[in-house]
């Protein structure tokens, strides 16, 4: 099975993103990047764990009415560093490319070390510098490298 | 210093080291030179958790530039007991002073300080973060005791929550240093100081038993483990014997091993190691007023 086949799986979409070759299980995660939690009303179809020739089992998530900026697509880069990113408009893919990582996020991951300033009553976002296998906080130096997606802070 | 501020240990090249352990020796060597150094200058001391000894080694520093102190007191009497930020604090003192000295017990604090104000600002301790003027003194009693050449440095105690281990590490990558840090497991150096140390390319080994090292040593630097890193009192007990130097200890290390603590001490330093020609902790902490005195010279 290919992987055109497998995103039909999934309802195509007229106008927004397609967020493909998501690593499996990840999709949730990156709906919380994305502050999606359906409670807005989006429209959005997402498939989990479906064959892909190139990850073995991937998610995808389809966004209807809504095209991804470079900070989200950055963002999703750190959970989600193999995914592409499909701008559709009118039923038609008109931009395709991959993630990149930027070098630094801000505002997305909350540190998790509890007595870190930035997690405190202060008027900053937080920071965090992204490293070869991992990301670290600007404030207090802390690195994380596993389970980022359970740092994410975006409601 | 090119710097504004003085946050960590890994903004001190070697260079900018040896300028103020430089300056710090002249000095030493006569304080009466730079007696008006800093006429009217004010350096704004905010203790946000109480540290006697570091506060008045910045106070004397000042004073015998000729400069003056203004202290923000103690934190239970101040705004910040009634929630104001780090930030609003420091966007306020900043208009009092010419500098500001920062001890806070949050980790990043002084980094988040230096986001929102002009004036230098230095860190004079975050949390489990770091201490670099403690590093830079440090340093000059190292280099006093023992050079900076084909060093072989042996860093005891709590290195998970000690800042003052955190910084000496990064400033001692700038070196030929070979680093060992000496600690129970619960306690080792914590991953992002361990990284940076990768990077830098230092040589670094990490034991868990002094014994293992203490011949090759020839600087000693020993820090407290603190009680309340311990959830049981006896699991403390045994790990804090475990890591006490005596006098009979270092009778098998090099006769010129220099033995160094941040102090305070509780029982990590037999006071018999006092008597012996290893025990430079004194000396170290007396360092404190010149290489400060050369620092806020150097940055106001
Ligand atoms: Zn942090």
């Amino acid at each position: 099975m290919t992987d055109t086949d497998t995103e039909l799986r999934v309802s195509k979409i007229e106008n927004g993103t397609v967020i493909d070759h998501i690593a499996g299980g990840q999709a949730l995660n990156v709906l919380a990047i994305l502050g999606i939690d359906g409670a807005s009303g989006e429209e959005v179809s997402v498939g989990m764990n479906v064959p892909s020739d190139r990850l073995g089992r991937k998610d995808i998530v389809k966004v209807e009415g809504r095209e991804l900026s470079q900070n989200e697509v950055d963002v999703l880069s750190l959970i989600a560093p193999a995914a592409t990113i499909n701008i559709v408009r009118d039923f038609d893919v008109v931009e395709k490319h991959r993630v990149s990582r930027p070098t630094e996020v801000s505002g997305v991951l909350s540190c998790p070390n509890a007595n870190c300033i930035s997690t405190g009553d202060e008027p900053v976002e937080s920071r965090f510098e992204v490293l070869d296998d991992g990301v670290r906080c600007a404030y207090c130096d802390t690195i994380i490298r596993e389970s980022l997606a359970a740092h994410i802070s975006v409601a | 210093m090119r710097h504004d501020h003085l946050i960590s240990a890994k903004q001190l090249s070697r260079g900018d080291i040896e300028a103020v352990l430089d300056r710090a020796a002249e000095i030493a060597d006569d304080p009466g030179a730079v007696a008006d150094a800093r006429d009217g200058a004010l350096l704004g001391l905010c203790f946000f958790e109480p540290s006697t000894r570091t506060k008045m080694s910045f106070d004397t520093a000042m004073k015998r530039l000729g400069g003056d102190t203004i202290d923000m007191g103690s934190v239970d009497s101040s705004s910040v007991k009634k929630g104001e930020s780090l930030a609003d604090t420091a966007r306020v003192i900043e208009g009092y002073v010419d500098a500001m000295v920062l001890r806070h017990p949050s980790e990043g604090s002084a980094k988040l300080a230096s986001e929102f104000v002009d004036v230098p600002i230095i860190n004079a301790g975050d949390g489990a973060g770091q201490h670099p003027t403690q590093t830079l003194l440090d340093l000059y009693t190292i280099r006093e005791n023992a050079g900076f050449d084909d060093l072989t440095v042996g860093i005891m105690g709590d290195l998970k929550y000690g800042r003052t281990v955190h910084s000496l590490a990064h400033a001692l990558t700038n070196f030929d240093a070979s680093q060992h840090f000496i600690s129970p497991e619960s306690l080792r150096l914590p991953r992002s100081v361990r990284y940076d140390l990768h990077e830098a390319g230092a040589q670094v080994r990490e034991h868990t038993e002094i014994e293992d090292v203490l011949e090759t040593l020839d600087v000693l630097y020993v820090t407290r483990i603190q009680r309340e890193r311990f959830p049981d009192e006896n699991e403390y007990r045994q790990v804090a014997g475990e890591y006490r130097i005596d006098a009979e200890l270092l009778e098998r290390a090099k006769e010129d091993l220099t033995v160094m603590h941040p102090l305070p001490r509780v029982d990590e330093i037999a006071p018999d190691v006092d008597e012996t020609t290893h025990a430079t902790y004194f000396e170290q902490a007396h360092n404190g007023v010149p290489v400060r005195m050369a620092l806020l010279d150097e940055m106001l």
